[in-house]
């Protein structure tokens, strides 16, 4: 009753009572048909990306706040993660969302201030990624020291792919080469290069994965910026030389490869210089090992000089004792012959002496001495002749022989 | 092929050799068949560097599996 009543009397009042939903469209139209479509800047708070994949957040500046959606085929193709604090500039329509009765713009396009979306973008995966430790230096490997077989990621059909086979074939005509024909750039060549270093990877017989491509803008080689590109470089067993043609900007690519040049040639380079220095070293080793050798049989040839000289020296010796005997051999010799003339001396005196002694003097005074024949016997006593002996009587200067006719004794 | 994957091999046997005979402790003997052997293998694996018999090949993946087909990588011609 009483709201019947009531009713009636607020329709005398004003001419329509509202709903929620008509009021709300009320303002949604007016703020649709009024505001509409804008460009907004200021600072991303409360960010959170839902599980549907629409971002929710607010933007504010020192004194407002408005809410904020971007929904999920809005944000699909975003290049950086927004994120809180990061100032942005917008694009989309501030609309009414009924249910809660709020004001919000629905965001179509976001762009952070100052760097460039891209710029940033890289800015936070290379961020990432570094926490995450991709670009460690102790992941690094090292290259062989001989790569005989190269797998190379690149497409078949740019410049990139030809300055590697022609310094190869020129440099290095040892090594094989493998070739991952991919797209290098556009939406599918992040994946495709991705897919080829983890092809490479599981075709086996290969020393290193160079990933490749040749010079370009930015926008290019982005896709050497894409994370499943750093991760399937990361995740690769082979070594990686990263080779993306670029002057002002590393890629990420290039972070977390093992090597990276410059150029698509710089890479093949590095094929050929390991080359050219293994050939080099080997020409060392010859030259060590002769070197070696002559070491070895020089010193051989030393011991043996040693060995000479220890075998010379008694040698040596003997000639000197030769020597002494050869010195004492001349003293001997003066000495006896010293002696022996003075031993010479002596005896003719002594001969002088003995001849004054001679019986052969005595007859030189007129003496003689008799011996019976043939026995030569000195006669001392008459007592040993007897008549007819014969005897031999020497006298001074001779001797004669005479035969006894008598004997006579003193007494007789 | 199959001398490449005995390069590093080689060259290390090599690289010991070179080792083993400065150091200079072998006998004179031993030093010779070191020398040899050393000189030996300097040379093929020289030779291996130097071969000009090279292959360049596209891998294709089809199905799951991997085939090589020929890739002419002949210089173009100049314009």
């Amino acid at each position: 009753m009483l709201s019947l009543w009531l009713k009636r009397k607020m329709q005398k009042l004003s001419k329509h009572i509202y709903t929620i939903s008509e009021i709300t469209q009320v303002i949604k139209g007016l703020i649709e048909n009024n505001v509409g479509e804008v460009w907004l800047q200021g600072e991303i708070s409360n960010f959170k990306a839902a599980a549907s994949g629409h971002f929710y957040f607010s933007l504010k500046d020192q004194n407002s706040l408005i809410m904020a959606a971007m929904f999920a085929n809005a944000n699909k193709g975003l290049r950086f993660k927004p994120e809180d604090g990061l100032e942005v500039i917008c694009f989309g329509k501030v609309d009414v969302y009924g249910p809660r009765g709020q004001y919000q713009i629905i965001v179509e396009r976001i762009e952070p201030k100052g760097l460039g979306a891209q710029q940033l973008a890289f800015e936070q995966l290379k961020k990432k990624l570094a926490a995450e430790g991709l670009f460690e230096a102790s992941h690094k490997k090292s290259l062989p020291p001989m790569p005989f077989s190269a797998g190379i990621v690149t497409s078949s059909k740019g410049a990139a792919v030809r300055d590697i086979l022609q310094i190869l074939k020129k440099g290095s005509p040892c090594v094989d080469v493998i070739l991952r024909d991919v797209r290098v750039q556009g939406d599918q060549a992040a994946g495709e290069i991705a897919q080829a270093i983890e092809d490479l990877n599981n075709f086996g017989n290969l020393d290193l994965i160079i990933v490749s491509r040749g010079g370009g803008s930015t926008e290019d080689l982005w896709s050497f910026n894409e994370e499943k590109v750093a991760r399937a470089i990361y995740n690769s067993k082979l070594p990686v030389i990263s080779a993306v043609g670029h002057q002002i900007n590393i890629t990420l690519a290039d972070l977390v490869a093992d090597v990276f040049v410059e150029t698509p040639s710089a890479a093949a380079k590095i094929i050929v210089d390991k080359k050219n220095a293994l050939l080099a070293e080997l020409v060392d080793f010859k030259h060590q090992l002769n070197f070696s050798l002559n070491a070895a049989i020089g010193e051989l040839k030393n011991r043996l000089t040693g060995l000479t000289h220890m075998l010379k020296s008694p040698l040596d010796r003997l000639l000197e004792k030769q020597q002494q005997v050869d010195e004492l051999l001349t003293g001997l010799n003066y000495n006896l012959g010293h002696f022996l003339e003075l031993a010479g001396e002596r005896s003719n005196s002594l001969i002088q002496r003995l001849g004054a002694l001679s019986p052969l003097a005595i007859l030189s005074r007129g003496y003689s001495l008799t011996m019976l024949l043939p026995a030569e016997s000195i006669v001392k006593d008459i007592d040993q002749l007897k008549p007819g002996d014969k005897l031999k009587t020497v006298l001074h200067q001779g001797f004669l022989i005479s035969a006894v006719e008598e004997v006579f004794n003193h007494e007789g | 092929m199959k001398d490449k994957s005995t390069f590093e091999e080689d060259l290390k046997k090599l690289q010991k050799i070179v080792e083993e005979l400065s150091s200079g402790k072998i006998t004179l003997g031993e030093s010779l068949k070191k020398y040899e052997e050393g000189v030996k293998l300097a040379q093929s694996c020289s030779q291996v560097l130097a071969e000009a018999q090279r292959k360049v090949e596209l891998l294709m993946k089809k199905d799951g599996k991997f085939s090589l087909e020929k890739f002419d990588d002949s210089d173009p011609v100049e314009k």
